[in-house]
C-alpha cells in the first residue's frame, strides 16, 4: 500500500542525500520525494510517497527518526489532507486533434501554457486522481515529454 | 578568546576529557598536528589509519568513554572507513577528526579530496563537513553527546584546513540545542507493567543479553534481577561478560557457534526477553522458527530495533538502567510461588542440558588442538585478562572456551566481522587500562590485517600478550567449504611455506616464541606471560578443526550440527 510521509527536516546540506541513502540502503521505494523550504527558512518538508505494508512503514518511520537532522515525521495517509501534484505534459496536437486536447484540458481545469506546431504543453495541478485521469485522456494523442513534481501534502485543520 | 581553529579543536576535546588520541598526520590536518604539538593531548601515532581507527575503538570499548581518531583528508579518511564501520555496528562511541581540503577548492577534485561525509554517511550515526570556522566548538561539543547518548555510535567530523587556520572567537557551548534528537532515557511505565504481567503467566523464562546491556552499564541490575528470579540467561557473542560465565543461570552463547543448551533453550521457552540485543541472524538463524515457542519482549534505546528482525508483542523502550530498575521494582512481590517454583523446574531442566551437553573437542597428543590453546590460556590468565580478538574460528573459540567474567573484557568486532582489528584494538584497550592485563587471540590470517602496529605496540611498550592460532589457512572459510562446498578449498590455504611470526615480531622489536607440539603449549603461555613488554605466541595447531557445535546459515536453532572432529 502507497504510504504518505510528511517530513519536516533541517534545511540543511546533505539532508536530501541522507533521506534517499537511507531508503536505498535499506531497501525501501520512494514513490516519489518532494523536497522545499517551509515559511521558517531554516526547516524544509520532504513529502516522501513510499510503497510497503505496515511493517516495512513502521521500520521507515523509525529509521527516519534516528537521522538527526529529521525533526518530525507524519504518516498522513489515512488523515483528511490535501495532496497535489503539478505535471507538464508535451503532447502531439495538429490542426485536427487541437480543438479535442483543448476540450479535454478545459474539463479538467488544466492549463495550456505553450503552442507549438505540432504539439502543446499543457499544466495540470491536482491529485493523483485527476492527474492519472488526464493522462488517460491524453495518451491517444502522443505524449512526447511529461515531468511530475512528485507529490506534496498538508493535513487538513489546524493540526 | 581568540584562537585558531586548530587551537579551537583541541582546547573543545580537552574541554570533552579526552586524554589520549590515536591518528596519522597529513597535509589536510598539518595545522591540527602543529597545534598539538603544544597540548598535553596524549597522540598515539600508529602506523595506519585503520589502525588508528581500531585503537580508538579498543579504546571505547575498554571504558565506555568516546574514542578519538584523526586522519588527514582524501585517502588518509577513507582509510579509516573500516573501522568507522565495525564501530557503527557495535554501537561504540567515537569521534572521527578528517582533514578536508580548503573550502574553495572542494569539488574540484583537488589533491587527496575525498567527499567523506558523503562516503560515510551510511556507517555514522551522524557527520559534519564545517564550513564555518565559527561553528567548530559547537559542532565539537554535538559530536561528543550523539557519540555517547542514546544508542552510541560514530560521529564524523571533516574540517577543511583553511578552517584550521581561520580565527576564531572561541566560546564553548554549555548547552546543545538539537531539535532533532532528543534522546530517550525513562520510557514507559505502561510497558514495564505489561512485561510483569507476562512475566506472572510464564513458566520458560528465558534471557537474552546483549552488548547493549555492557554499554548501557547495566550488568549490576542484571545481575540482582538473575540472582534474585534465578533466570536462566544466554547471551550474544557482545553479550559475553555481562554476567560471569561460571554463574549458575547461565547458559552460555547463543546462536550459530553457540551451545546446545543455550539454543535448545530458545527453542522450549514460552517467554524470551531480549535486552539490548538486535535479533542478528547469526543469533536467530531460520527466522520463522526462532524461539517458536515464545512470546518476546524487546528491551532497547533504539524504538527501531523493534520489529527489525523478530516481530514482538511487547518492548521497553528505554535506558537499560531505568528499565531493569523499574523491572526490579514491578516485580517485587508480583510473582506468585506457583510460578516460581514452575520457573525453578524449568531452570533445572536447562542447566541438566547444559552439563549434559559441554562443548567437547577430541584431544590428541599428535598435533596442537586449537581449543585446547585456548582453554591453557584461558586456565593459565585465570579468566580475568581483557581478551582481544580477531574475527575467525580462533574467535568463536575465545567465545566458547574463554570464561569471560566482567563485562567490557571480550574485545571484538562482532557485527561487521573486521579481519584486522584485533591488534590495533589491543593497543587501544591497553591504552586505556594500564593497570589491566590484555591478551590478543588472533589468527595467521588476521594478524597479517594490520601487523604493521607491531610497531606502535612495540614503541609504546605496551604488554600486550598475542596468541596467533595458526592453522596456515583461513580457518572459517576453510570450514565452510569443508562443510558446504564439497571440500573444494578455493583460496583459503596459506601455501608460502609458512610466514615466520616469531621472526616478524623480533624484526619490529617484540618478543617471539613459538610452540609446534601439544606438550610446548603450556610452558609457552607459561614463557610469554611472565615476559615483560610485548610477546607474540606462534601456536601451529592442526588446520582440520571445525568450530562446533554449528547451526548451518539458515537453518533453525534446533539443526546443530554437534560432535567433534578426530
Amino acid at each position: 500500500m502507497r504510504h504518505t510521509l510528511s517530513v519536516l527536516v533541517e534545511n540543511k546540506p546533505g539532508i536530501l542525500t541522507r533521506v534517499a541513502g537511507l531508503f536505498a540502503r535499506r531497501g525501501y521505494n520512494i514513490e516519489s520525494l518532494a523536497v522545499g523550504e517551509t515559511d521558517n527558512p531554516s526547516i524544509s518538508r520532504m513529502t516522501i510517497v513510499v510503497d510497503g505494508d505496515g511493517k516495512i512503514i513502521e521500520q521507515v518511520t523509525k529509521q527516519l527518526h534516528k537521522l538527526i537532522d529529521v525533526l518530525k515525521i507524519q504518516d498522513i495517509t489515512d488523515e483528511p489532507s490535501v495532496d497535489r501534484e503539478l505535471v507538464l505534459i508535451k503532447v502531439n496536437a495538429d490542426a485536427t486533434t487541437r480543438s479535442e486536447i483543448m476540450q479535454i484540458v478545459e474539463i479538467f481545469r488544466a492549463h495550456i501554457v505553450d503552442l507549438g506546431r505540432n504539439s502543446l504543453i499543457i499544466e495540470i495541478t491536482g491529485d493523483q486522481n485527476k492527474i492519472e485521469a488526464i493522462c488517460t485522456s491524453l495518451r491517444p494523442f502522443g505524449v512526447r515529454e511529461l515531468a511530475r513534481t512528485g507529490r506534496i501534502s498538508m493535513m487538513r485543520g489546524s493540526k | 578568546m581568540k584562537m585558531t581553529g586548530a587551537q579551537a579543536v583541541v582546547t573543545s576535546l580537552q574541554k570533552e576529557g579526552v586524554e589520549v588520541i590515536f591518528g596519522y598526520p597529513g597535509g589536510g590536518v598539518l595545522p591540527l598536528y602543529d597545534a598539538l604539538y603544544d597540548s598535553p593531548l596524549y597522540h598515539i601515532l600508529t602506523r595506519h589509519e585503520q589502525g588508528a581507527a581500531h585503537a580508538a575503538d579498543g579504546y571505547a570499548r575498554a571504558t565506555g568513554k568516546v574514542g578519538v581518531v584523526i586522519a588527514t583528508s582524501g585517502p588518509g579518511a577513507t582509510n579509516l572507513i573500516t573501522g568507522i564501520a565495525t564501530a557503527n555496528m557495535d554501537s561504540i562511541p567515537m569521534v572521527c577528526i578528517t582533514g578536508q581540503v580548503g573550502l574553495s577548492i572542494i569539488g574540484k577534485d583537488s589533491f587527496q579530496e575525498a567527499d567523506i561525509t558523503g562516503i560515510t554517511t551510511p556507517i555514522t550515526k551522524h557527520n559534519y563537513l564545517v564550513k564555518n570556522p565559527a561553528d567548530l566548538p559547537r559542532i565539537i561539543r554535538e559530536a561528543f553527546y550523539i557519540a555517547q547518548t542514546g544508542r552510541p555510535g560514530p560521529v564524523v567530523i571533516d574540517i577543511p584546513k583553511d578552517v584550521f587556520t581561520s580565527t576564531i572567537d572561541y566560546h564553548y557551548p554549555d548547552d546543545i540545542k538539537l531539535r532533532g534528537y532528543k534522546p530517550i532515557y525513562e520510557g514507559k511505565a505502561q510497558e514495564i507493567e505489561d512485561t510483569v504481567a507476562v512475566l506472572r503467566k510464564v513458566k520458560k523464562p528465558l534471557i537474552f543479553v546483549g552488548g547493549g546491556v555492557i554499554s548501557a552499564t547495566a550488568t549490576d541490575l542484571l545481575g540482582k534481577l538473575i540472582d534474585q528470579y534465578q533466570i536462566p540467561l544466554i547471551s550474544s557473542f557482545m553479550g559475553l561478560g555481562t554476567i560471569p560465565a561460571s554463574h549458575p543461570c547461565n547458559l552460555g552463547m547463543v546462536g550459530m557457534h553457540g551451545t546446545v543448551a543455550a539454543n535448545r533453550a530458545v527453542m522450549d521457552c514460552d517467554l524470551l526477553i531480549g535486552l539490548g540485543v538486535r535479533f542478528d541472524d547469526r543469533v536467530t538463524g531460520l527466522l520463522s522458527k526462532f524461539a517458536p515457542n515464545a512470546k518476546i519482549v524487546h528491551f532497547d534505546i533504539d524504538p527501531a530495533e523493534v520489529n527489525k528482525n523478530v516481530e514482538t508483542k511487547h518492548r521497553v523502550i528505554g535506558h537499560l538502567k531505568w528499565s531493569l530498575q523499574a523491572l526490579l521494582e514491578k516485580m517485587a512481590g508480583q510473582i506468585p510461588e506457583e510460578t516460581r517454583a514452575q520457573w525453578n523446574v524449568w531452570l533445572e531442566q536447562v542447566q541438566c542440558c547444559h552439563r549434559d551437553n559441554p562443548l567437547i573437542f577430541k584431544k590428541t597428543d599428535k598435533v596442537i588442538k586449537p581449543q585446547y590453546v585456548l582453554q591453557e590460556l584461558d586456565r593459565q590468565t585465570k579468566s580475568n585478562y581483557i581478551v582481544v580478538t580477531d574475527v575467525g574460528q580462533h574467535q568463536m573459540w575465545t567465545a566458547q572456551y574463554y570464561q569471560f567474567n566482567r563485562p567490557r573484557t571480550l574485545i571484538s568486532s562482532g557485527g561487521l566481522g573486521t579481519m584486522g582489528f584485533g591488534l590495533p584494538a589491543a593497543i587501544g584497550v591497553q591504552m586505556a587500562c594500564p593497570e589491566e592485563s590484555v591478551l590478543l587471540i588472533t589468527g595467521d590470517g588476521s594478524i597479517l590485517m594490520n601487523c604493521q602496529e607491531i610497531a606502535t605496540l612495540v614503541e609504546h611498550q605496551l604488554p600486550v600478550k598475542v596468541a596467533i592460532i595458526n592453522n596456515q589457512a583461513l580457518g572459517m572459510v576453510r570450514q565452510w567449504q569443508r562443510m558446504f562446498f564439497h571440500q573444494r578449498y578455493s583460496h583459503s590455504q596459506f601455501n608460502n611455506g609458512g610466514t615466520d611470526y616469531v621472526r616478524l615480531a623480533e624484526a619490529f622489536g617484540a618478543t617471539g616464541l613459538r610452540a609446534t607440539k601439544m606438550e610446548e603449549v603450556p610452558q609457552i603461555i607459561a614463557q610469554a606471560l611472565a615476559t615483560d613488554g610485548p610477546v607474540f605466541m606462534d601456536f601451529q595447531v592442526c588446520s582440520e578443526e571445525n568450530v562446533l557445535p554449528m547451526v548451518p546459515a539458515g537453518a533453525s536453532l534446533d539443526q546443530m550440527i554437534e560432535g567433534a572432529v578426530d
